[in-house]
């Protein structure tokens, strides 16, 4: 199960942030924040750091610390959308981020296509908020 | 086919309200209400449309799925013709296009034409804004079915 959920917007400003354990959440803040310069340097065609597929709207592993690992993913609409996993569980395949993201990526233009959503607010929708946390404890 | 013509006549109900209070004042007709709606509906949907899409690789990739699939998702057709200078001057034709095609060929109602089309130019800035592609968007009827639309990038 991942620990933490957090979508960041166009301009880098957070929109949702979920965490398992509520008193961690300034720590795994930071840890998103500084993880978005990664995301940056992943999406610049430039810097031809990654082998990865640019065309792939999922980024891999952005990094990993000795507790955690942070995952990344970048929508069309460059919305990020990062996860961050115990590093102690090891049994979480790519195959299975890829999809936890694909889920949250759903629920996001969901979210979008609400008439009472407006975009670029922060996320503050209950119902949205139940189903991250429900993907957020599936895989 | 019911949604379609459902999803027509909303259309042509949402012109003919938010022009009724401009015709009793007498005015010239403000489109801008409708491009708006417009602007909306495309923000939001892009999301929905891109979501299963790889990235796009540049700016003429982003066009060639306006042309495809966000036309037919939106139109149930593709646009005929892209023509493009490569120096961020967009024109899209579409030969028989979905609000034109129900109003007479004539040019009796030549004029009327720029309320349906509208919602369109809203639609396409909306969605390329969303895009990260901020432009200007504008529509040409010559012959009444068929309609053109301009998209002009704006770079800073």
């Amino acid at each position: 199960m991942a620990v933490c959920v957090a979508i960041i917007g166009k301009d880098n400003a957070p929109k949702f942030f979920a965490c398992a354990n509520p008193e961690e959440e300034l720590n795994f803040q930071y840890k998103v924040l500084s993880s978005l310069d990664i995301v940056e340097e992943k999406l610049n065609p430039t810097v031809k750091t990654s082998t990865a597929d640019l065309r792939e709207l999922y980024l891999g592993m952005l990094y990993s610390l000795e507790t955690h690992k942070i995952y990344g993913y970048v929508t069309n609409t460059k919305i990020k959308i990062i996860i961050i996993v115990d590093s102690t569980n090891t049994s979480l395949r790519d195959n299975e981020i890829k999809s936890m993201f694909k889920k949250i990526h759903s629920e996001y233009a969901d979210v979008v296509c609400n008439p009472f959503y407006i975009p670029g607010e922060p996320i503050t929708s209950k119902s949205f908020a139940m189903n991250i946390k429900s993907i957020m404890l599936q895989a | 086919m019911t949604e379609d013509t459902l999803f027509e006549l909303l259309h042509s109900e949402v012109v003919h309200y938010a022009l009724q209070n401009d015709e009793r004042s007498n005015q010239d007709e403000d489109l801008s209400i409708i491009e708006y709606i417009g602007f909306s509906v495309g923000y939001r949907i892009i999301e929905r449309l891109t979501k299963d899409m790889s990235r796009f690789k540049d700016e003429l990739d982003t066009m060639k799925f306006i042309c495809t699939d966000f036309w037919s998702a939106v139109y149930k057709k593709q646009i005929d013709n892209l023509r493009t200078n490569h120096q961020g001057v967009y024109v899209l034709q579409d030969n028989s296009f979905r609000f034109l095609t129900k109003i007479s060929n004539g040019k009796q109602y030549l004029e009327a034409a720029s309320k349906y089309v509208a919602f369109t130019c809203g639609v396409i800035r909306g969605s390329l804004s969303n895009l990260n592609i901020s432009c200007l968007v504008t529509a040409e009827v010559q012959n009444m079915p068929s309609c053109k639309f301009h998209i002009q990038v704006q770079r800073t």
